[in-house]
Protein backbone atom coordinates (compact mmCIF):
# COMPACT_ATOMS: atom_id res chain seq x y z
CA UNK A 1 0.00 0.00 0.00
CA UNK A 2 2.74 2.87 0.93
CA UNK A 3 4.70 1.47 -1.94
CA UNK A 4 1.94 2.73 -4.20
CA UNK A 5 1.24 5.18 -2.47
CA UNK A 6 4.97 6.36 -2.54
CA UNK A 7 4.90 5.23 -6.17
CA UNK A 8 1.77 6.97 -7.16
CA UNK A 9 2.97 10.58 -5.95
CA UNK A 10 5.90 10.46 -7.28
CA UNK A 11 4.61 10.20 -10.60
CA UNK A 12 1.69 12.06 -9.97
CA UNK A 13 2.56 14.94 -12.37
CA UNK A 14 3.08 12.36 -15.21
CA UNK A 15 -0.09 10.98 -14.47
CA UNK A 16 -2.24 13.68 -14.65
CA UNK A 17 -0.71 14.35 -17.78
CA UNK A 18 -1.12 11.29 -19.27
CA UNK A 19 -5.04 11.23 -17.55
CA UNK A 20 -5.52 14.09 -19.26
CA UNK A 21 -4.51 13.64 -22.94
CA UNK A 22 -5.95 10.59 -22.64
CA UNK A 23 -9.83 12.05 -21.01
CA UNK A 24 -9.32 14.56 -24.18
CA UNK A 25 -8.51 12.27 -26.74
CA UNK A 26 -11.34 9.16 -26.01
CA UNK A 27 -14.06 11.98 -25.09
CA UNK A 28 -13.60 13.47 -28.90
CA UNK A 29 -13.24 10.44 -30.82
CA UNK A 30 -16.60 9.30 -28.26
CA UNK A 31 -18.80 12.17 -28.85
CA UNK A 32 -18.36 12.63 -32.22
CA UNK A 33 -18.90 8.66 -32.86
CA UNK A 34 -21.95 8.75 -30.59
CA UNK A 35 -23.54 12.07 -31.48
CA UNK A 36 -22.87 11.97 -35.40
CA UNK A 37 -21.42 8.66 -36.54
CA UNK A 38 -23.89 5.94 -34.99
CA UNK A 39 -27.42 5.21 -36.08
CA UNK A 40 -30.34 6.17 -34.73
CA UNK A 41 -32.52 3.73 -32.73
CA UNK A 42 -35.62 2.48 -34.08
CA UNK A 43 -37.72 3.76 -31.02
CA UNK A 44 -36.23 6.49 -30.03
CA UNK A 45 -34.96 8.29 -33.09
CA UNK A 46 -32.36 10.62 -32.30
CA UNK A 47 -32.96 11.07 -28.47
CA UNK A 48 -30.76 7.78 -27.90
CA UNK A 49 -27.85 9.64 -28.15
CA UNK A 50 -28.61 10.89 -24.63
CA UNK A 51 -27.21 7.78 -23.77
CA UNK A 52 -23.46 8.40 -24.49
CA UNK A 53 -23.77 11.29 -21.56
CA UNK A 54 -26.40 9.50 -19.26
CA UNK A 55 -24.66 5.38 -18.74
CA UNK A 56 -20.82 6.65 -18.59
CA UNK A 57 -22.30 9.11 -15.86
CA UNK A 58 -24.27 7.06 -13.97
CA UNK A 59 -21.15 4.52 -14.09
CA UNK A 60 -18.86 6.66 -12.90
CA UNK A 61 -21.35 7.92 -10.30
CA UNK A 62 -21.19 4.51 -8.77
CA UNK A 63 -17.85 3.35 -8.97
CA UNK A 64 -16.65 6.95 -7.03
CA UNK A 65 -18.50 6.24 -4.76
CA UNK A 66 -17.22 2.43 -4.38
CA UNK A 67 -13.39 4.27 -4.35
CA UNK A 68 -14.96 6.48 -1.85
CA UNK A 69 -15.94 3.48 0.28
CA UNK A 70 -13.24 1.18 -0.17
CA UNK A 71 -10.63 4.43 1.12
CA UNK A 72 -13.03 4.56 4.03
CA UNK A 73 -12.22 1.06 4.70
CA UNK A 74 -8.80 1.38 5.04
CA UNK A 75 -8.97 4.42 6.56
CA UNK A 76 -11.04 3.25 9.19
CA UNK A 77 -8.90 -0.05 9.76
CA UNK A 78 -5.42 1.55 10.02
CA UNK A 79 -3.31 4.46 9.44
CA UNK A 80 -3.44 4.72 5.49
CA UNK A 81 -1.79 8.63 5.17
CA UNK A 82 -3.30 9.00 1.03
CA UNK A 83 -7.11 7.29 2.43
CA UNK A 84 -8.94 9.88 3.73
CA UNK A 85 -7.76 12.35 1.13
CA UNK A 86 -8.90 9.76 -1.69
CA UNK A 87 -11.81 9.27 -0.19
CA UNK A 88 -12.34 13.25 0.48
CA UNK A 89 -11.36 13.69 -3.04
CA UNK A 90 -13.52 11.38 -4.62
CA UNK A 91 -17.04 12.45 -3.40
CA UNK A 92 -17.52 15.77 -4.96
CA UNK A 93 -16.56 13.59 -8.20
CA UNK A 94 -19.20 10.93 -7.38
CA UNK A 95 -21.65 13.92 -7.09
CA UNK A 96 -20.60 15.65 -10.02
CA UNK A 97 -21.33 12.76 -11.76
CA UNK A 98 -24.51 11.62 -10.47
CA UNK A 99 -25.96 14.88 -10.76
CA UNK A 100 -25.18 14.84 -15.07
CA UNK A 101 -26.94 11.73 -15.04
CA UNK A 102 -30.06 12.78 -12.91
CA UNK A 103 -30.27 15.49 -15.14
CA UNK A 104 -29.95 13.83 -18.67
CA UNK A 105 -32.49 11.08 -17.78
CA UNK A 106 -34.67 13.36 -16.64
CA UNK A 107 -34.20 15.38 -20.24
CA UNK A 108 -34.50 11.97 -21.61
CA UNK A 109 -37.92 10.96 -19.54
CA UNK A 110 -39.67 13.16 -20.98
CA UNK A 111 -40.02 12.40 -24.65
CA UNK A 112 -39.90 8.61 -24.05
CA UNK A 113 -41.60 7.74 -21.03
CA UNK A 114 -43.90 10.87 -20.54
CA UNK A 115 -42.65 12.10 -17.27
CA UNK A 116 -39.16 13.87 -16.40
CA UNK A 117 -39.25 12.18 -12.77
CA UNK A 118 -40.74 8.66 -11.21
CA UNK A 119 -40.37 7.69 -8.28
CA UNK A 120 -39.10 4.04 -9.11
CA UNK A 121 -36.90 2.20 -7.47
CA UNK A 122 -33.31 2.85 -9.73
CA UNK A 123 -34.57 6.84 -9.80
CA UNK A 124 -34.85 7.15 -6.48
CA UNK A 125 -32.11 4.55 -5.10
CA UNK A 126 -29.90 7.28 -7.65
CA UNK A 127 -30.96 10.35 -6.13
CA UNK A 128 -30.00 9.36 -2.39
CA UNK A 129 -26.92 8.52 -3.99
CA UNK A 130 -26.52 12.00 -4.46
CA UNK A 131 -28.06 12.79 -0.84
CA UNK A 132 -24.96 10.52 0.52
CA UNK A 133 -22.24 12.80 -1.72
CA UNK A 134 -23.75 15.87 -0.75
CA UNK A 135 -23.84 14.03 2.73
CA UNK A 136 -20.43 13.24 2.73
CA UNK A 137 -19.24 16.77 1.53
CA UNK A 138 -20.77 18.32 4.45
CA UNK A 139 -19.98 15.94 7.41
CA UNK A 140 -16.10 16.07 6.59
CA UNK A 141 -16.10 19.39 6.50
CA UNK A 142 -18.36 19.99 9.72
CA UNK A 143 -15.40 19.38 11.84
CA UNK A 144 -12.82 21.82 13.45
CA UNK A 145 -10.59 18.94 13.42
CA UNK A 146 -9.46 17.49 10.06
CA UNK A 147 -9.53 13.39 11.41
CA UNK A 148 -12.85 13.52 13.41
CA UNK A 149 -14.07 15.09 9.90
CA UNK A 150 -12.43 12.53 8.02
CA UNK A 151 -13.69 9.89 10.18
CA UNK A 152 -17.55 10.52 10.42
CA UNK A 153 -16.85 10.84 6.92
CA UNK A 154 -15.91 7.48 6.23
CA UNK A 155 -18.51 5.64 8.77
CA UNK A 156 -21.00 7.69 6.50
CA UNK A 157 -19.58 6.27 3.59
CA UNK A 158 -19.63 2.53 4.36
CA UNK A 159 -23.27 2.65 5.92
CA UNK A 160 -24.07 4.35 2.13
CA UNK A 161 -21.85 1.48 0.30
CA UNK A 162 -25.73 -0.76 1.43
CA UNK A 163 -27.09 1.35 -1.57
CA UNK A 164 -25.06 0.75 -4.44
CA UNK A 165 -25.84 -2.73 -4.98
CA UNK A 166 -28.99 -1.47 -4.48
CA UNK A 167 -29.18 0.83 -7.06
CA UNK A 168 -27.27 -1.84 -9.72
CA UNK A 169 -30.04 -4.57 -9.44
CA UNK A 170 -33.24 -2.56 -8.76
CA UNK A 171 -34.70 -2.80 -12.11
CA UNK A 172 -34.16 -6.66 -11.59
CA UNK A 173 -35.58 -6.95 -8.09
CA UNK A 174 -38.69 -4.86 -8.62
CA UNK A 175 -40.32 -3.53 -11.79
CA UNK A 176 -39.09 -0.23 -12.49
CA UNK A 177 -40.13 2.22 -15.25
CA UNK A 178 -36.60 2.78 -15.82
CA UNK A 179 -35.10 -0.62 -18.58
CA UNK A 180 -32.92 -3.23 -16.85
CA UNK A 181 -29.19 -3.17 -18.51
CA UNK A 182 -28.19 -3.95 -21.84
CA UNK A 183 -24.62 -4.51 -21.51
CA UNK A 184 -24.26 -6.81 -18.92
CA UNK A 185 -27.26 -9.13 -19.83
CA UNK A 186 -25.69 -12.92 -20.82
CA UNK A 187 -29.07 -13.44 -22.93
CA UNK A 188 -28.32 -11.81 -26.37
CA UNK A 189 -26.77 -8.50 -27.07
CA UNK A 190 -29.58 -5.89 -26.47
CA UNK A 191 -27.23 -3.20 -28.34
CA UNK A 192 -26.48 -2.88 -31.60
CA UNK A 193 -22.15 -2.90 -32.28
CA UNK A 194 -22.44 0.88 -33.36
CA UNK A 195 -24.14 1.74 -30.96
CA UNK A 196 -21.91 -0.43 -28.02
CA UNK A 197 -19.06 0.87 -29.40
CA UNK A 198 -19.02 4.82 -28.98
CA UNK A 199 -20.72 4.59 -25.58
CA UNK A 200 -17.78 1.76 -24.33
CA UNK A 201 -15.40 4.51 -25.61
CA UNK A 202 -17.49 7.09 -24.04
CA UNK A 203 -17.14 4.91 -20.73
CA UNK A 204 -13.56 4.59 -21.08
CA UNK A 205 -13.66 8.60 -21.51
CA UNK A 206 -15.06 8.87 -18.60
CA UNK A 207 -13.21 6.96 -16.41
CA UNK A 208 -10.00 8.55 -17.53
CA UNK A 209 -11.72 12.01 -16.89
CA UNK A 210 -12.31 10.67 -13.03
CA UNK A 211 -9.18 9.96 -12.17
CA UNK A 212 -7.96 13.25 -13.84
CA UNK A 213 -10.25 14.66 -11.66
CA UNK A 214 -9.28 12.85 -8.76
CA UNK A 215 -5.62 13.53 -9.26
CA UNK A 216 -6.45 17.13 -9.28
CA UNK A 217 -8.02 17.15 -6.56
CA UNK A 218 -5.38 14.69 -4.22
CA UNK A 219 -3.19 17.58 -5.20
CA UNK A 220 -4.74 19.79 -3.79
CA UNK A 221 -5.68 18.32 -0.51
CA UNK A 222 -2.57 17.74 0.19
CA UNK A 223 -1.15 21.41 -0.23
CA UNK A 224 -3.89 22.08 1.98
CA UNK A 225 -2.73 19.24 4.49
CA UNK A 226 0.71 20.75 4.19
CA UNK A 227 -0.60 24.59 4.78
CA UNK A 228 -2.55 23.22 7.62
CA UNK A 229 0.04 21.84 9.01
CA UNK A 230 2.36 24.57 8.63
CA UNK A 231 -0.16 26.91 10.25
CA UNK A 232 -0.24 24.72 13.32
CA UNK A 233 3.81 24.79 13.75
CA UNK A 234 4.18 28.60 13.09
CA UNK A 235 1.46 28.78 15.82
CA UNK A 236 3.34 26.65 18.49
CA UNK A 237 6.44 28.77 17.51
CA UNK A 238 5.08 31.75 17.77
CA UNK A 239 3.72 30.45 21.48
CA UNK A 240 6.64 28.80 22.07
CA UNK A 241 8.18 32.22 21.22
CA UNK A 242 5.76 34.14 23.96
CA UNK A 243 6.58 32.26 26.37
CA UNK A 244 10.08 32.60 26.53
CA UNK A 245 9.73 36.18 25.98
CA UNK A 246 7.81 36.31 28.94
CA UNK A 247 4.54 37.75 27.87
CA UNK B 1 -5.41 -11.06 16.98
CA UNK B 2 -3.75 -7.86 15.53
CA UNK B 3 -5.66 -4.38 15.60
CA UNK B 4 -6.18 -4.08 12.15
CA UNK B 5 -7.97 -7.65 11.48
CA UNK B 6 -10.11 -7.08 14.81
CA UNK B 7 -11.14 -3.80 12.98
CA UNK B 8 -11.65 -5.58 9.89
CA UNK B 9 -13.68 -8.26 11.73
CA UNK B 10 -15.99 -5.33 13.12
CA UNK B 11 -16.34 -3.09 10.07
CA UNK B 12 -17.70 -6.49 8.10
CA UNK B 13 -19.89 -7.82 10.80
CA UNK B 14 -21.16 -4.46 11.31
CA UNK B 15 -22.09 -3.81 7.59
CA UNK B 16 -23.65 -7.16 7.04
CA UNK B 17 -25.99 -6.47 10.06
CA UNK B 18 -27.03 -3.35 8.53
CA UNK B 19 -27.13 -5.05 5.03
CA UNK B 20 -29.54 -7.38 6.37
CA UNK B 21 -32.04 -5.39 8.23
CA UNK B 22 -31.77 -2.97 4.88
CA UNK B 23 -32.35 -6.16 3.29
CA UNK B 24 -35.17 -6.88 5.78
CA UNK B 25 -36.91 -3.51 5.32
CA UNK B 26 -37.03 -3.51 1.65
CA UNK B 27 -38.39 -6.90 1.49
CA UNK B 28 -41.59 -6.18 4.06
CA UNK B 29 -41.96 -2.86 1.59
CA UNK B 30 -41.87 -4.82 -1.27
CA UNK B 31 -45.42 -3.72 -2.61
CA UNK B 32 -44.75 0.31 -2.15
CA UNK B 33 -41.51 -0.30 -3.74
CA UNK B 34 -42.73 -1.43 -6.68
CA UNK B 35 -43.29 0.90 -9.68
CA UNK B 36 -45.89 -1.18 -10.92
CA UNK B 37 -48.24 -4.37 -10.61
CA UNK B 38 -48.18 -6.64 -13.94
CA UNK B 39 -51.88 -7.98 -14.99
CA UNK B 40 -51.36 -11.20 -13.38
CA UNK B 41 -49.88 -9.58 -9.87
CA UNK B 42 -52.80 -7.52 -9.74
CA UNK B 43 -55.01 -10.69 -9.69
CA UNK B 44 -53.34 -12.25 -7.06
CA UNK B 45 -53.22 -9.06 -5.05
CA UNK B 46 -56.42 -8.01 -2.69
CA UNK B 47 -56.72 -4.53 -3.60
CA UNK B 48 -58.76 -1.82 -1.68
CA UNK B 49 -61.61 0.06 -3.96
CA UNK B 50 -59.99 3.51 -4.90
CA UNK B 51 -56.45 2.62 -3.99
CA UNK B 52 -54.04 4.57 -6.46
CA UNK B 53 -51.74 1.81 -8.24
CA UNK B 54 -50.17 1.30 -11.06
CA UNK B 55 -50.49 -1.44 -13.80
CA UNK B 56 -47.57 -1.88 -16.57
CA UNK B 57 -47.59 -4.56 -19.18
CA UNK B 58 -47.85 -4.23 -22.99
CA UNK B 59 -50.80 -2.62 -24.98
CA UNK B 60 -52.61 -5.79 -26.60
CA UNK B 61 -52.94 -5.70 -30.51
CA UNK B 62 -55.98 -4.52 -31.48
CA UNK B 63 -57.04 -3.29 -28.49
CA UNK B 64 -56.90 0.47 -28.77
CA UNK B 65 -59.90 2.32 -29.51
CA UNK B 66 -60.40 6.40 -29.51
CA UNK B 67 -63.93 8.05 -29.14
CA UNK B 68 -63.36 11.78 -28.64
CA UNK B 69 -60.75 12.70 -26.73
CA UNK B 70 -61.08 9.09 -24.29
CA UNK B 71 -59.25 6.13 -25.23
CA UNK B 72 -59.35 2.50 -24.68
CA UNK B 73 -57.17 -0.12 -24.32
CA UNK B 74 -56.17 -3.26 -22.78
CA UNK B 75 -52.32 -4.07 -20.79
CA UNK B 76 -51.81 -7.47 -21.27
CA UNK B 77 -48.82 -9.71 -19.77
CA UNK B 78 -49.86 -12.22 -22.11
CA UNK B 79 -51.08 -14.20 -18.97
CA UNK B 80 -53.94 -11.86 -17.71
CA UNK B 81 -55.31 -8.79 -19.38
CA UNK B 82 -56.31 -5.43 -17.60
CA UNK B 83 -58.35 -2.76 -19.75
CA UNK B 84 -57.68 0.64 -19.16
CA UNK B 85 -59.96 3.68 -19.87
CA UNK B 86 -57.74 7.15 -20.48
CA UNK B 87 -58.31 10.69 -21.42
CA UNK B 88 -55.53 12.67 -21.69
CA UNK B 89 -52.05 13.07 -23.19
CA UNK B 90 -50.04 10.03 -24.38
CA UNK B 91 -46.37 9.80 -24.40
CA UNK B 92 -45.05 9.55 -28.05
CA UNK B 93 -43.71 5.86 -27.52
CA UNK B 94 -47.43 4.48 -26.81
CA UNK B 95 -48.61 1.97 -29.47
CA UNK B 96 -49.50 -1.42 -30.24
CA UNK B 97 -47.46 -4.11 -28.64
CA UNK B 98 -45.19 -1.38 -26.75
CA UNK B 99 -44.68 -1.60 -22.92
CA UNK B 100 -46.68 0.63 -21.12
CA UNK B 101 -47.28 1.74 -17.12
CA UNK B 102 -51.04 3.42 -16.21
CA UNK B 103 -51.36 5.12 -13.09
CA UNK B 104 -55.28 5.26 -11.77
CA UNK B 105 -57.85 3.90 -9.71
CA UNK B 106 -59.48 0.52 -10.33
CA UNK B 107 -63.47 0.30 -10.91
CA UNK B 108 -65.60 -2.42 -9.44
CA UNK B 109 -65.92 -3.34 -13.00
CA UNK B 110 -62.32 -4.15 -12.87
CA UNK B 111 -61.09 -1.58 -15.34
CA UNK B 112 -58.13 0.72 -14.45
CA UNK B 113 -59.31 4.91 -14.50
CA UNK B 114 -56.15 5.91 -15.61
CA UNK B 115 -55.03 9.43 -14.90
CA UNK B 116 -51.41 9.13 -16.51
CA UNK B 117 -50.14 6.49 -18.64
CA UNK B 118 -46.28 6.26 -19.03
CA UNK B 119 -44.45 4.34 -21.82
CA UNK B 120 -42.10 2.14 -20.70
CA UNK B 121 -38.90 1.71 -23.21
CA UNK B 122 -37.32 -1.92 -23.27
CA UNK B 123 -33.29 -2.59 -22.79
CA UNK B 124 -32.99 -3.43 -26.46
CA UNK B 125 -31.12 -0.38 -28.54
CA UNK B 126 -31.50 -1.21 -32.83
CA UNK B 127 -30.33 0.97 -35.63
CA UNK B 128 -33.80 1.78 -37.54
CA UNK B 129 -32.83 0.56 -40.55
CA UNK B 130 -31.84 -2.71 -38.63
CA UNK B 131 -34.63 -2.95 -36.86
CA UNK B 132 -37.05 -4.77 -39.67
CA UNK B 133 -34.11 -6.97 -40.62
CA UNK B 134 -33.80 -10.68 -40.23
CA UNK B 135 -32.23 -10.09 -36.63
CA UNK B 136 -35.36 -8.65 -35.47
CA UNK B 137 -37.41 -11.32 -36.90
CA UNK B 138 -35.17 -14.03 -35.22
CA UNK B 139 -36.18 -12.34 -31.67
CA UNK B 140 -39.32 -12.62 -32.91
CA UNK B 141 -39.40 -15.90 -33.02
CA UNK B 142 -37.69 -16.72 -29.62
CA UNK B 143 -40.44 -15.75 -27.79
CA UNK B 144 -43.10 -16.86 -26.13
CA UNK B 145 -46.19 -18.72 -27.58
CA UNK B 146 -48.75 -16.07 -28.58
CA UNK B 147 -46.28 -13.32 -28.35
CA UNK B 148 -46.78 -12.57 -32.44
CA UNK B 149 -49.93 -11.91 -31.80
CA UNK B 150 -49.31 -8.86 -29.16
CA UNK B 151 -46.27 -7.42 -30.53
CA UNK B 152 -48.05 -6.49 -33.97
CA UNK B 153 -46.15 -3.67 -34.45
CA UNK B 154 -42.45 -5.49 -33.77
CA UNK B 155 -41.73 -3.57 -30.79
CA UNK B 156 -39.60 -6.04 -28.49
CA UNK B 157 -41.07 -7.04 -25.54
CA UNK B 158 -39.56 -5.51 -22.18
CA UNK B 159 -38.12 -8.08 -20.20
CA UNK B 160 -39.21 -7.17 -16.69
CA UNK B 161 -43.39 -7.74 -18.12
CA UNK B 162 -42.70 -10.95 -19.76
CA UNK B 163 -41.08 -12.87 -16.35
Amino acid sequence: MHFFTKLALRHARALLWWSSALTLVLLVIGLVWGLFFSPADYQQGEMVRILYIHAPAAWMGLFAYTVMAVASAASLMGKYPLADIVAKASSPVGALFTIICLVTGALWGKPMWGAYWVWDARLTSMLILLFLYLGHIALVNAFDDYGRGARAGAILALIGFINIPIIKFSVDWWNTLHQPASITRVALPAMAMEMLLPLLVMGLAFKAYYVTLLLVRIQSEMAAVQVRASRLTQNNWTQNNRRENGR
Amino acid sequence: MSLKKRRLGWLISSLVALGMAIGLLLLAARDTVTFFFSPSELAQLSIKQDRRLRVGGLVAAGSVQRTGTIIHFVITDRVQTVPVIFSGILPDLFREGQGVVAEGRLGTDGVLHASSVLAKHDETYTPRDVAESSLQKKWRGERAPGAAQTTATGGSAPAAITR
